[in-house]
């Protein structure tokens, strides 16, 4: 019964879920002898599309010698967070189906065009940026420093400098300016 | 040890087990609350610090419990050598794009799982189309950019020319000292 209350709660202490995220992470190197991450699932899927468009291309492509596009273990991790994920929203029942998230809609209104314009330019961004830096927030912000990473811990930083530089202009500069 | 590496190396059961891992990823990630725009947005505006309290909590557990692993041959490091131009310009494209998206590529999918479609169609088609255009220009960049200015070693210990046990312990004291004064400070 008490466990089925926590997985109903609509959320939980973030230091609680991340613990937990501490210890998948090192069950993922003990078992798969793989950081978790999630930027090479999108290496691999761009690359298994590429492949029905043009397969003789894509596979003369040296980024997807180096990461084979295939369904595999690193492959798997994306539809896994979707179920997971929406298993979680269901049993709270938080699951809701938005265009517009509700602070995006606040400041620049609810045009589902600007809104998933601007999404599809970030995950653009987002997408070239994990793959130049060669991971992502938890690949290299979580894995990686777990390691003692050097390389992790510095890029993780810059995701945030970043991060914060962006997000103060949209709504602090940008925002300001509209209302 | 047979066993494990007989698990690591079955292509089957990997991919039953990345799903499974998939899924308690998904899950914790969205009990945390950081599969929500806002709760993202926030964190990089610097109002609410859910984000930062999950990861740093995530490395403060992990890091004791890895280097256990690694020391009993049960975990191997998996760090590459790092540069400035890989990382802290690939690390300040993604910061963008995590402001502009709201999301990163592992939250993303969890927005999705809970009904956030412009993580969707914005979002992991963006990253599609991203990833794309890294790989169509991997090959300029692999021996240009990406290899200028490489770091002098892989680690934090060798770095810092200690024992790893004293840096993780240095390290956890910032870390759970950094969240106290969160705490205290109200955010």
């Amino acid at each position: 019964m008490v466990v089925f209350g926590m997985l109903t709660q609509v959320s939980w202490s973030p230091y609680i879920a991340g613990a937990g995220i501490g210890l998948l992470s090192c069950l993922a190197l003990v078992l798969a002898d793989r950081p978790l991450g999630c930027s090479t699932a999108f290496v691999k899927a761009r690359g298994l599309i590429g492949k029905m468009i043009n397969a003789e291309k894509t596979e003369r492509m040296a980024y997807y010698r180096d990461i084979v596009p295939r369904v595999d273990w690193a492959f798997m991790i994306i539809p896994g967070i979707i179920i997971g994920a929406l298993l979680s929203s269901l049993l709270s029942g938080t699951f809701h189906v938005t265009w517009v998230p509700a602070l995006w809609g606040s400041v620049f209104g609810n045009n589902v065009v600007l809104r998933v314009g601007a999404a599809l330019i970030g995950g653009i961004l987002l997408g070239i940026g994990a793959r130049w830096a060669g991971g992502c927030t938890s690949g290299h912000g979580i894995s990686g420093s777990i390691q003692l990473s050097l390389a992790s811990m510095i890029t993780a930083t810059c995701f945030f400098i970043g991060g914060i530089i962006v997000a103060m202009l949209l709504y602090r500069v940008i925002g300001v300016g509209l209302a | 040890m047979t066993s494990l590496a007989w698990i690591r190396n079955n292509r089957r059961t990997q991919i039953v087990l990345g799903f499974t891992i998939g899924i308690c990823f998904g899950f914790l990630l969205q009990k945390s609350g950081v599969t929500d725009y806002g709760v993202i947005e926030n964190q990089l505006l610097l109002v609410d610090f859910t984000v930062l309290k999950m990861m740093l909590s995530a490395v403060i557990v992990g890091m004791i419990v890895f280097q256990i692993l690694k020391q009993w041959g049960f975990a191997n490091l998996h760090a590459a050598h790092g540069t400035l131009g890989s990382n802290v310009i690939g690390g300040l494209i993604f910061g963008a794009g995590f402001a502009l998206l709201g999301y990163c590529p592992g939250t993303v999918a969890g927005a999705v799982g809970t009904g956030a479609l412009d993580a969707l169609f914005g979002g992991m088609v963006g990253m599609l189309i991203g990833v794309g255009i890294f790989a169509g220009f991997y090959p300029s960049l692999k021996d240009g950019i990406l290899s200028q200015g490489p770091f002098p070693v892989v680690t934090v210990p060798e770095f810092l020319r200690l024992n790893p046990w004293i840096t993780i312990f240095i390290l956890e004291v910032c870390m759970v000292g950094f969240l106290l004064l969160l705490e205290y400070a109200g955010l």
